[in-house]
């Protein structure tokens, strides 16, 4: 599946200061779909580089990240359930605190 | 018998009253009316006359009761105008508006000082702005916590504007780093108050607004402040008060604008727009619903570590301007706009993106129905912002043993200041290096030898032989990095198990600029 991840706000420093990976990610053991869940995995092994704790924590992002999938909060589409589609843009941000 | 034409000209006459009109003038026409009337009046009920004649008479009544109300409150003003005037701002004779912000009376000529027309002439003319608009701004007061790169800007604007009340907040003083973006503030103020400075700049913008200077650090206990104000925007650099100011503005029920930016990014939202306490059902999320659980200390960078960009920082701080003035300026009737989340990235593909955002949490710990801050528990100091947000600990990870003070390693360098025996590792990252390094060392940015995953990845990059006694000094700006790369080179094996030495420089070239060579660069 065809996507793009956006990495903002200081975490592109996790995966060589890079802010936009075009990505192919494969569905895993003939599953029908790609949910945010496995996308994290796949992210935590194929994109991050360094720190993954600054990334995730558990199974979900750590606080203080946004996630938003198409432009907007995945809090509105089920998180972690929040099905993938061909071309969806995913969007890691993290808060900046600097002012 | 009286004609009713009589009295006619003369209430029509006295309901024209101008505004132009002096005072004077229109207590000797009342008084002259009213002696007319009630002579007319006396006349009528002798004469028993009833009909059209009697519902004319409670018409003209009725323009005497108007009058009359029209005459206190004329009386008022001219009161209040007499202490301005003593005050010296103010010439009375030449005043004709009619200042009165607690009516609704915007369609009323002459609601504004004339200089406020003049003044605010480029935005009264726009329909978004207009008298209602410019009414609202003056009513409105906003407390701007933070005088530093965002609260510049932002300050800057709604002075310009004509905000009422200015309130600002900010504990710090100028130093001269912080004047490539904290624009209102010059080289001669470096060592005084911020807040002090920024009053003093935006008087001369506009005097207008009333300002109130706090020149001292919000906390918990003194967030009382809040309750005199309209809104808050949140210029500050820090999770802690970020959290502390979203809680001031949900126990206060007013609008919220958080503003942060780092290096080449910035973020902004509106929050509890509107307020929890107007109606719940459409109450704008609070910084606790979008972010409940701080981020981990580790991950959180200021300013002077991350760096910034002044530019960045002052469109963010102008954004916060505009939002406030959007949510101050909307009518009543208007709705809140979707909770959203504006991402500026001054190299990126798009450099605005507007997301959004979740709505309220109904479950969240500060604005939901089952909150446990109150405005009581939140003043008496009960809620400890910092220990929530956490802290890094201490700085000093390696043993006393395995560190080098800047004095001791002064007496290993000759005085060409080349190193003599040793390796000399400067971990800081490029663009610091390239501002000014040390003849002879070996520059290997923290960033990328954190990566490295086993020992001849270092000896390449150190030119360094395994084999070797020669010892390995370590240094950064202040004294961190330095210390976990110690540790990591450890890890990998360099130091074969204590038989060469790895030690860090203990406050990196900061300490050295303070107690070894003062020509070295202070950044």
């Amino acid at each position: 599946m065809q996507l793009t991840l956006e990495f903002g706000g200081g975490l592109e420093l996790l995966c060589d200061s890079v802010k936009v990976h075009n990505v192919n990610v494969d569905l895993q053991n003939r599953a029908e779909k790609l949910t945010m869940k496995d996308l994290l995995c796949w992210v935590r092994t194929n994109v991050i580089k360094e720190r993954p704790e600054m990334f995730m924590k558990g199974d979900s992002v750590r606080p203080g990240v946004l996630v938003l999938v198409n432009d907007c909060d995945w809090e509105l589409s089920g998180q972690l359930d929040t099905t993938l589609e061909e071309k969806d843009v995913v969007v890691f941000i993290s808060t900046l605190h600097g002012g | 018998m009286v004609e009713v034409e009589e009295l006619r000209p003369h209430a029509d006459h006295m309901s024209t009253i101008e505004d132009s009109d002096s005072v004077a003038s229109i207590v000797a026409r009342i008084t002259l009316f009213n002696a007319g009337f009630e002579e007319h009046k006396q006349h009528f009920h002798h004469t028993q006359l009833h009909g059209t004649v009697g519902r004319d008479f409670d018409c003209i009544e009725n323009t005497l009761d108007e009058l009359k109300h029209k005459f206190t409150q004329l009386k008022t003003q001219l009161k209040a105008l007499g202490s301005e005037s003593r005050n010296g701002t103010l010439d009375v004779a030449k005043y004709r508006a009619k200042d009165d912000l607690a009516s609704t009376r915007y369609h009323d000529p002459w609601a504004l000082k004339l200089e406020e027309y003049k003044r605010y002439g480029r935005q009264l003319i726009m329909p978004e702005v207009g008298m209602p608009g410019q009414l609202r701004l003056k009513a409105s007061s906003v407390l701007i916590v933070g005088a530093g790169g965002l609260g510049c800007p932002a300050a800057a604007y709604l002075a310009g504007a004509g905000v009422g009340k200015i309130g600002i907040m900010d504990g710090d003083i100028v130093e001269v780093s912080n004047l490539h973006r904290q624009v209102m503030h010059n080289s001669a103020w470096v060592g005084k108050s911020k807040a002090v400075s920024l009053g003093n700049a935006l008087r001369l913008i506009n005097p207008l607004p009333r300002y109130e200077i706090h020149p001292y650090h919000l906390v918990p206990e003194n967030s009382a402040i809040a309750a005199g104000y309209s809104m808050i925007l949140d210029c500050t650099d820090r999770p802690s008060s970020r959290y502390l100011i979203s809680d001031m503005a949900v126990v206060h029920g007013i609008p919220l604008v958080s503003a942060s930016a780092l290096r080449t990014e910035g973020q902004i939202m509106v929050l509890n727009d509107p307020p929890v306490s107007s109606d719940s059902e459409k109450a704008g999320p609070c910084y606790r619903c979008i972010f409940p659980r701080p981020p981990p200390p580790e991950s959180v960078q200021s300013c002077g570590e991350g760096g910034i960009l002044g530019p960045v920082v002052g469109v963010m701080g102008v954004l916060q301007a505009l939002e406030a003035v959007k949510v101050i300026m909307r009518p009543p009737d208007r709705p809140a706009n979707p909770p959203s989340l504006i991402m500026f990235s001054a190299y990126g593909s798009q450099m605005f993106r507007t997301m959004r955002i979740r709505g309220k949490n109904p479950t969240c710990s500060a604005c939901s129905s089952d909150t446990t801050i109150t405005r009581q528990s939140l003043e008496s100091g009960s809620q400890d912002y910092m220990a929530f947000c956490g802290a890094l600990e201490a700085s000093d990870v390696l043993a006393a043993k395995d560190r080098v003070s800047v004095m001791d390693f002064a007496s290993m360098i000759n005085r060409s200041g080349t190193p003599v025996n040793h390796t000399l590792v400067d971990v800081r990252e490029k663009p610091q290096f390239e501002l000014c390094n040390m003849l002879g060392s070996v520059h290997v940015p923290f960033s990328l030898l954190r990566r490295w995953k086993n020992a001849e990845e270092a000896t390449t990059a150190l030119s360094i032989d395994i084999e070797s006694h020669e010892p390995i000094y370590v240094v950064c700006r202040l004294g961190n990095d330095s210390q976990a790369t110690v540790n990591k080179l450890r890890e990998l094996g360099i130091d074969r198990n204590g038989a060469r030495k790895i030690m860090d420089i203990k406050g990196g070239w900061e300490a050295w600029r303070k107690d070894i060579d003062q020509s070295w660069p202070e950044y």
